[in-house]
């Protein structure tokens, strides 16, 4: 379990994350949702520790994360698996060598082993074939699925997913929601994933945190959503007709 | 003060980069990578560059001392002293300046803009020590061979386009490489080679690791990783020069 506790952030005297507190829960896929420039990436940034905060608390369990040093934070980071917006892969790696990257930095397996642990989670992401491609080399769908089977390899406790399905087609995007969700469940992981894409909070949002101008406007659950009264996450949900066609027949 | 900023923060990067490595056989592996890129990688262009200077060198002292007063070996010491003491460390610092430098700016530029450094710094990976470290090494390890190349070249260059075009005897222009010979111009090179070796890349990877924006900002920094290191690498000249020197 993560726990946010009034954390504040500003860059250049602009207040960016004005006093959020939230609980991220173990075994469920935690949303954050809001508009672009709402403070989303900024705040789960903030929790995996490339921002720092200005005050406030994160806790990873009993541990607050914003307290520790780099080698302390290193501990904790050896259980977090990140999906960056892009994918992140590095780009003169090798499918293979992007999944093994962790596995040097924190295990002393051996080649064969972590060759094999490799090949079991790109299988679990179904990526076939391709250990020995280039990123620049995949499609979309498959790097998304690749930074996956990279945030995985080490069997994290906690698994962050930044815009897991922005850029892609409704249909990949639907399968890749369904892997964060499969993998939050198989794992019992506590998985925090930023979105603004109200598809994957139907599909997969166990809990929904919706920021907006930086501050946590709402939180509930996506059956939640629909039924809110809170103006401000109405105009962002319903924004397109299609969502407001859904709420006239409900 | 912008210029202040920039200087501290550089400082503090190069803090980060020489904190004590995780796991040195990492390490180990990207140096030999950052030698294949940066420095085999240049071998090709010092050989080209180095040849032609050496050729112009020649020709141009030969056409500036045709005073018969001026013995024709001349030539030969002046291209060998020419190419020893500046062009093989300063011209061949500012070309790597180009092509090098701008490299590592792209690259480091591009893996930030792609999140790819703080997917490493997710992993627990002191980014900075990673990335820029074993290109710092590459070069200051490998550029005083590339020098010394260039020196090889750039004589053999100009002994070539002496003879060639009949302007000094190949006699002569051998002479005068070997006449009055200073081994501590060499070493005097070398040092100047490390310091700009240290310069290109540790300048180039500040403007390239803290690019901030999109591909037009990985550009920009890539200009002025080329215009800064050249700037610093010519400052250092001058005061490399007067202490080594004088």
């Amino acid at each position: 379990m993560i726990v946010v506790r009034n954390i504040y952030k500003e860059f250049n005297r602009v207040p960016v994350l004005k006093d959020i507190s939230v609980s991220f829960e173990q075994g469920k896929t935690n949303l954050i949702i809001g508009q672009s420039g709402s403070g989303k990436t900024v705040l789960l940034k903030a929790i995996i520790g490339l921002h720092d905060v200005d005050s406030g608390e994160i806790l990873y369990g009993d541990i607050v994360f914003n307290r520790l040093n780099f080698k302390e934070k290193k501990e904790i980071r050896k259980d977090i698996g990140m999906l960056f917006q892009g994918s992140a892969l590095f780009d003169s790696a090798t499918v293979e060598e992007n999944v093994i990257y962790p596995l040097d930095m924190f295990t002393n397996m051996n080649r064969e082993e972590k060759i094999e642990r490799a090949n079991f989670c790109l299988k679990r992401v179904n990526i076939l074939n391709a250990n020995h491609l280039f990123p620049s080399e995949l499609s979309g769908g498959m790097k998304k699925r690749v930074g996956i089977a990279r945030a995985i390899a080490l069997n994290p406790k906690y698994l962050f997913c930044d815009e897991p399905n922005s850029g892609l087609d409704p249909k990949t995007a639907i399968l890749i929601d369904n892997l964060i969700k499969e993998i939050t469940e198989e794992y019992q992981t506590t998985t925090i994933v930023n979105t603004h894409d109200m598809n994957s909070v139907m599909e997969i949002g166990s809990k929904v945190v919706f920021i907006h101008e930086g501050e946590k406007c709402w939180e509930g659950t996506n059956n939640d959503v629909l039924q809110s009264d809170n103006k401000i996450l109405n105009d962002f949900v319903f924004a397109n007709n299609l969502a407001q066609q859904v709420r006239n027949m409900k | 003060m912008n210029m202040l900023y920039h200087v501290g923060k550089y400082f503090i990067l190069m803090a980060k980069v020489f904190a004590r490595p995780e796991k040195g056989n990492i390490y180990y592996r990207q140096t030999v990578r950052e030698i294949m890129n940066l420095g085999i990688n240049s071998v090709g262009i010092v050989v080209i560059i180095s040849t032609f200077m050496g050729a112009v060198i020649t020709l141009q002292t030969a056409y500036n001392t045709e005073n018969p007063l001026y013995p024709s070996y001349l030539i030969g010491l002046g291209c060998r002293d020419s190419i020893i003491l500046e062009f093989s460390s300063t011209m061949v610092a500012l070309i790597l300046a180009g092509k090098v430098g701008s490299n590592i700016a792209s690259e480091l530029g591009t893996m930030r803009v792609t999140e790819q450094i703080d997917a490493l710094e997710m992993m627990g990976i002191n980014s900075a020590s990673y990335l820029i470290l074993p290109k710092i090494i590459a070069a200051v390890v490998f550029n005083p061979l590339l020098t010394l190349i260039s020196i090889v070249v750039g004589i053999s260059g100009g002994w070539l386009a002496g003879t060639v075009t009949g302007v000094v005897s190949s006699q002569d222009f051998i002479y005068g490489i070997q006449y009055a010979f200073i081994p501590y111009y060499v070493t005097y090179t070398l040092i100047k080679t490390v310091f700009f070796a240290f310069i290109i890349t540790s300048v180039s990877s500040y403007h390239g690791y803290y690019v901030e924006g999109g591909s037009l900002e990985v550009g920009r920094s890539s200009t002025r990783a080329v215009v800064y290191s050249s700037i610093v690498i010519l400052l250092f000249n001058v005061i490399l020069t007067q202490l080594l020197l004088s």
